[in-house]
């Protein structure tokens, strides 16, 4: 159980707990793989998808997972709304709460927005975090273990053994900060690829590995995480050029070859296909991004379903 | 004139004498083992005698930011913490970078009558960095400013900062950088380390702060000319000044209270409060910054008072204002972490909260405790225990970050040029007019 009622960050879950959203993942999978593909429980409840900042489909992807169980979604979209007008991020949450919201999913340009959120006072309802600036965004990092769960049955109740290369932009990454915490906590060996201006200054107390040589790391890999590289990096001197980028740290065919048999190609998306990742690595039957896509969805019914339902989960054969 | 007249009976000064000491006409008239006067009496046992404290680092927001602070708020704050002088940043809007603004605050200053207001002016037109300020029409105006600064800015252009100290020479100014390399501190929301990298917060690194100190105390010893580095926040910019002090360099440093309590760790829960700038640093700097508070590297304590209305604080950590209030816990603060510690004397407390300050300032009328000098006079509790309650200070702003806290001492009286201002820790309404 997620004890703080908050989902803010990955260190939010222990170890357990990070298992147990899993596993209600994997209990929801299985009750809508057929027929059913929505649940009552959380009928008559009210969720806030709060974004400031465009990521179509994260918020499609939680007001999918709130729409399976039942929930009514509001989504609130800071373009357009008074936000433009200078609403304050607590005018805004208090008066989406005194609509009826009774869970927010807020994601903000600003590190630390969803821990306000929770923690100020401000509103009473339960946050998710749905990424927060450079900070984190937990519910990337649990469809990721999800998926790479899915792949690797024999480490079910254990990552260690696995390798997994976080490659890219750690610096501004809070799918890398995210992963770094759950994956590790699971048990798996982290290694985070990147050219040394985009590894953070301070890395050393994470409990990582650090590489600055993918060619040296892709064949020991059980999967290989590519994370979006924005081309304004590039301006500010983090890397002189896309086409040295995409040499040095990009996923082409040659690197694809290179991975071990098993070992599975991710991305959080949206793809900058030919610079961090070439069209042809993004499509390989190794590719499992769209599993990600399809995780994502079952693994935030769980988180929704784990902060507000509270009881068991319906039997199979529930109908709405 | 509303000066009172008093005898202080069995005070303590620094030294450790216990004295009573005669105010009269606003001025000490006399301080003896034993004073028979037929003025009224203050039972002074178990109080220490100070000169009153002087601030060369005080946000006062007047004019145009009346929201935050004005300079009748911020003197009463001042007075509070036992502050009879206070330096008001140019940060003001409009800034002030012209004698008309630095009068202006000045004669606020003696309207509100509460401490002496001098006025701090700008280096740069508009803090913009780019155009030198009338620097000696400021001087000269009636407000006689000395220290200039476009603190909240650095001047980070080195021509334009050696400018800047060669033209303060020819009337004794002294430039107050603000050290923060522009570039290396783009966008810079707490210390560069550990706790920003987990927090994913940008970081604002050390060396941002010393390459300019650095840099500075080269230039200002090749043109021979006065820098004071406001706010020094890091060891490795302590170890820098210490070095240049070795050398016979004209450099002086302060440090803020905060600095020396507070540590970069506070930021963990994102309550903008602990945001300030230079940010809050790690446990190894602030001992580093104690050391050199305590051995005279760093000349002096100042408060860099930085009041905001709430909503500027209420808010995610990357939206909220940069600054903390701090003149009325400034001596509880110092002396909790300095004296009552051991680490510093009295005296010493007296030389990095009021003397040098003075000195550095030119202030002629604080600074000392001597028979003829102006009654800018406190007596403090040094071992009373009090908690700050961030709802009963007196600055128009709250965002303190020692509320709830308790600290060791505090200030009970004021005078402000003999006038009886602050009496058992409360201010009296009277005010030197």
């Amino acid at each position: 159980m997620i004890t703080s009622g908050h989902l803010l960050s990955i260190n939010d879950l222990t170890r357990d707990g990070a298992f147990e959203v899993l596993d209600t993942a994997r209990e929801l999978s299985r009750i809508t793989d057929g027929a059913i593909k929505k649940l009552p429980t959380l009928r008559g409840r009210t969720v806030v998808n709060l974004f400031f900042e465009d990521s179509t489909r994260t918020r499609l992807s939680f007001e999918a997972a709130a729409k399976r169980l039942s929930a009514d979604v509001i989504n609130f979209s800071a373009k357009g709304s008074s936000v433009s007008k200078g609403e304050s991020l607590k005018d805004t949450a208090q008066t989406l709460e005194a609509m009826g919201a009774e869970l927010v999913i807020v994601r903000h340009g600003s590190s630390g927005a969803a821990a306000r959120l929770a923690q100020s006072g401000w509103i009473r309802s339960h946050v998710v975090n749905a990424g927060d600036g450079m900070h984190e965004h937990p519910t990337q990092a649990l469809l990721d273990a999800y998926t790479i769960r899915e792949h690797f049955p024999e480490h079910d109740r254990d990552f260690s053994g696995l390798r997994i290369g976080i490659v890219g932009d750690i610096l501004h990454s809070r799918v890398a900060r995210s992963n770094a915490l759950l994956l590790t906590s699971l048990g798996a060996q982290v290694v985070l690829i990147a050219p040394p201006t985009l590894i953070p200054i301070g890395v050393s107390s994470w409990p990582v590995e650090i590489s600055y040589d993918l060619d040296a790391e892709i064949e020991l890999l059980d999967a290989i995480m590519m994370l979006r590289v924005q081309s304004e990096r590039m301006s500010d001197a983090f890397f002189p050029s896309e086409r040295e980028y995409a040499r040095d740290y990009g996923l082409g065919a040659e690197r694809v070859k290179a991975l071990k048999e098993r070992a599975i190609i991710m991305h959080p998306g949206p793809m900058n296909r030919g610079l961090e990742i070439s069209a042809s690595s993004a499509d390989t039957e190794r590719s499992v991004i769209l599993e990600q896509v399809a995780n994502g969805v079952l693994v935030r019914m769980a988180v929704l379903y784990l902060l507000m339902g509270g009881t068991a989960i319906p039997t199979e054969g529930v109908l709405v | 004139m509303s000066s009172s007249e008093m005898v202080l009976k069995k005070v303590r000064l620094a030294e450790g004498e216990v004295v009573d000491v005669e105010i009269r006409g606003g001025v000490i008239s006399a301080i003896s083992t034993k004073i028979t006067s037929d003025l009224p009496t203050l039972d002074g046992r178990g109080l220490l005698l100070l000169p009153g404290f002087v601030d060369l680092h005080t946000h006062l927001r007047e004019p145009g930011k009346e929201s935050s602070e004005t300079v009748l708020s911020g003197s009463q704050a001042a007075v509070k913490g036992g502050y009879t002088a206070v330096s008001a940043m140019a940060n003001t809007s409009p800034v002030a970078d012209t004698a008309g603004v630095v009068e202006q605050v000045a004669r606020l200053g003696a309207k509100a009558g509460l401490c002496d207001v001098f006025p701090i002016g700008a280096v740069t037109v508009g803090l913009l960095g780019e155009q030198l300020a009338e620097l000696s029409a400021m001087a000269y105006s009636a407000a006689g400013v000395r220290i200039f600064s476009d603190d909240g800015r650095c001047v980070s252009d080195p021509l334009l900062m050696r400018r800047a100290l060669e033209y303060v020479k020819s009337f004794n100014g002294v430039i107050a950088q603000h050290a923060q390399d522009p570039i290396l501190t783009a966008g810079a929301q707490m210390n560069e380390g550990a706790v920003s990298s987990r927090l994913g917060l940008q970081g604002w690194p050390a060396i941002a702060e010393e390459s300019i100190i650095a840099r500075d105390i080269l230039l200002a010893n090749y043109v021979q000319s006065r820098l004071h580095i406001c706010h020094l926040t890091t060891k490795g910019g302590v170890e820098i000044v210490r070095w240049a002090k070795s050398q016979g360099m004209a450099v002086t440093a302060e440090v803020t209270p905060h600095h020396l309590l507070l540590t970069e760790d506070l930021a963990e829960r994102y309550d903008p409060i602990y945001k300030v700038n230079p940010p809050l640093r790690t446990h190894e700097d602030v001992e580093a910054l104690r050391a050199g508070l305590a051995d005279g590297t760093i000349d002096i304590v100042a408060t860099d008072h930085a009041p905001h209305p709430a909503e500027d604080k209420d808010c995610e950590w990357n939206a909220a204002a940069f600054g903390m209030t701090g003149l009325e816990t400034a001596f509880s603060v110092v002396n909790t972490v300095m004296v009552q510690s051991g680490k510093m004397d009295w005296q010493t407390l007296v030389e990095r909260m009021s003397a040098k300050p003075a000195e550095i300032g030119g202030y002629k009328d604080h600074g000392r405790i001597a028979v003829g000098s102006l009654a800018n006079l406190i007596l403090v509790d040094p071992t009373k225990q009090w908690k700050v309650d961030r709802s009963k200070m007196l600055s128009r702003s709250s965002n303190t970050p020692f509320h709830d806290l308790t600290f060791t001492g505090e200030v009970l009286h004021t005078f402000y040029r003999g006038v009886h201002v602050m009496r058992d820790g409360q201010l009296t309404g009277l005010k030197h007019e």
